[in-house]
């Protein structure tokens, strides 16, 4: 019996140590066939040629700076709509909302962070394209704006939860201690409770940027899928193409081990650098604030 | 400036803000309730479509989306929860712990349209699987998976040190304090991330576009090697591809995803909350 025992446990640890470290296998995986079906990329097209200003597959130029610069653009615009709205929601349900108002909001942001996003490009195409097109006067409302005002409304419930949780988890002490000083909560909040709090909003408009700039069908609906270089700021009310979209749109089109097939994947390699990139940053702050809080503690 | 007017002048603006970030979230839910609705049948939701998807019904897409939820929990619920058991309960802290935590923020990180990618590469054509229901659940199993491990880790640590301690000074094993023991009392919090992560699962449309759907299909998947419709990838269809759709029918579509989604976040929120107010400790 026990000797049973022994062996069911050794192998159940086995298989649970096994699914433990499957992550890592995956994201090894991930990367892995990124390289081989996007490598071939970089021999099949000149390196000058890729990071040229011409996307238009079908003649053979695969510029890729367009879809560079359309996702800059509309990450950049979303980012301006998503830092303070999910920033100043975050600080309004920590310290300012009554007890009741936060149990309403909180659910309620988390029911934008559920909304799947090609429902919120449905509505971008019915409702917002016609109205910023009237409200601008502009030719179409297919634009990098319109992706900009959509990827905001996704980026937030993100920014919002994880700084929520930074403003929750700041000492109550801190504030009794700026109130007992004679400061307003007003000050309190700006000069201490977010100070404090910093490092953990870093990391939710990090996440809440990685979340923008990885968003792909709601951007594919409304921004016109044209792949023109952004050079100037009007560029945003012009239509653009981001590279997310780009991938969407077109792989399901190309021929199996093409030179297009594989400069898609070349894309995907960038995409899920940059994702990594972000995301080890965001850790890091993390990893920062953990160290820096056992200093304080100690 | 005078203090006192500041802070009634910062309040009133955060309160403004917070409720330009509400207001239209509600209004979204609002008026596509309002205006999905009046196309919601019995026909609607229980015949195949017709007239190239612009009359009939959407089955295909419900009972896709219902087929590919279930796949992925299939593959992503017994390797998430493990993964978590062993990071809650077994692993140290440690380089090689360090990098896991690392590989499960990165891919809760990496683009849902780059895991389409992955999963064409890898199971469409490396597998030969094909363009399936079985790519499909696998590409968003892998996607769903941190979600997954975050949130019954979550769960596991919540549950106290000393339940642990006295089965194992009654004599249990690591694994009977587990199964018995720590399983039981953390199974809400492990279910309600489960629903949560396959949630999100349900309404993605980038991983299955090239691994999965369809774009037409009047019938249901018969094997994991069909292909299958998906209602986010079918309200894509329908709202870009198809012209002179009838809009009733898009609003309609885009209702029953929303209450597909939102049935799930529900059951999640009253399994969490039951959960919370029978807990003892």
């Amino acid at each position: 019996m026990a000797k049973s025992l022994t062996w069911r446990e050794t192998i159940i640890t086995a298989v649970i140590k096994t699914c433990g470290y499957s992550a890592i296998v995956f994201v090894a995986l991930i990367f892995f066939f990124l390289l081989r079906e996007g490598l071939p990329a970089l021999s099949q097209v000149p390196l000058a040629d890729l990071f040229s200003l011409r996307w238009y597959p079908i003649e053979n130029y695969f510029g890729i700076l367009p879809l560079l610069t359309g996702s800059l653009i509309v990450t950049v615009g979303a980012m301006l709509v998503a830092i303070p709205f999910g920033i100043g929601t975050a600080v309004f349900i920590a310290e300012v909302a009554p007890r009741w108002t936060r149990e309403i909001l909180k659910p309620l942001v988390e029911l934008l962070g559920g909304l799947p996003s090609v429902v919120l490009g449905f509505l971008g195409i019915l409702i917002l394209a016609p109205f910023l097109r009237r409200f601008l006067d502009l030719p179409t409302g297919l634009t990098a704006l319109a992706g900009s005002l959509l990827l905001g409304g996704i980026a937030v419930p993100t920014i919002v939860s994880i700084a929520e949780d930074a403003l929750d988890s700041v000492p109550m002490s801190y504030r009794e201690g700026a109130l007992a000083m004679g400061a307003t909560r007003w000050q309190t909040i700006w000069r201490v409770t977010l100070p404090a709090a910093r490092s953990g909003v870093l990391t939710a408009v990090m996440l809440g940027l990685g979340r923008a700039i990885g968003e792909t069908m709601a951007v594919m609906m409304v921004t016109g899928n044209a792949p023109v270089m952004a050079t100037r700021w009007n560029s945003l009310f012009m239509p653009a193409r981001t590279m997310t979209a780009t991938i969407a749109a077109e792989m399901g089109e190309v021929a199996n081990g093409s030179t297009h097939y594989h400069v898609l994947f070349f894309i995907g390699l960038v995409l899920f650098l940059i994702s990594l990139a972000v995301n080890v940053a965001a850790s890091a702050v993390v990893f920062r604030q953990k160290k820096r809080a056992e200093r304080v503690l100690s | 400036m005078n203090r006192a007017l500041t802070q009634r002048l910062g309040f009133s603006l955060l309160t403004l803000i917070a409720l330009l970030t509400v207001v239209p979230i509600l209004a979204v839910f609002a008026y596509i309730i309002a205006r999905g609705a009046p196309a919601i049948s019995w026909e609607f939701l229980t015949a195949m479509p017709r007239e190239g998807m612009r009359a009939g019904g959407i089955l295909p897409a419900i009972v896709g989306t219902f087929y590919l939820t279930l796949g992925t929990a299939i593959f992503s619920v017994p390797l998430g929860v493990a993964a978590a058991i062993y990071l809650a309960e077994y692993a140290r802290e440690n380089w090689l712990t360090r990098l896991i935590r690392i590989a499960i923020i990165n891919l809760a990180g990496i683009p849902s349209v780059v895991y389409g990618l992955f999963g064409l590469g890898l199971f469409v054509f490396f597998l030969k699987f094909g363009t399936s229901l079985l790519s499909a659940s696998l590409t968003l199993s892998i996607m769903t998976l941190p979600v997954i491990i975050s949130a019954a880790e979550e769960a596991l640590r919540a549950v106290p040190q000393a339940f642990r301690t006295v089965s194992i000074s009654l004599g249990g094993t690591r694994w009977q304090t587990i199964r018995r023991i720590v399983l039981p009392q953390a199974l809400p919090g492990i279910i309600t991330g489960v629903i949560l992560g396959l949630e999100r699962a349900a309404g993605e449309t980038a991983p299955i576009l090239f691994t999965g759907a369809a774009f037409f299909l009047p019938r249901l998947p018969g094997s994991p090697f069909d292909a299958t419709m998906a209602l986010p990838y079918h309200l894509f269809v329908i709202s870009t591809q198809v012209p002179e759709m009838p809009i009733q029918i898009q609003y309609g579509t885009a209702l029953v995803l929303i209450a597909f989604v939102l049935g799930m976040n529900l059951i999640a929120t009253v399994i969490r909350s039951r959960a919370r107010a029978k807990r003892q400790w």
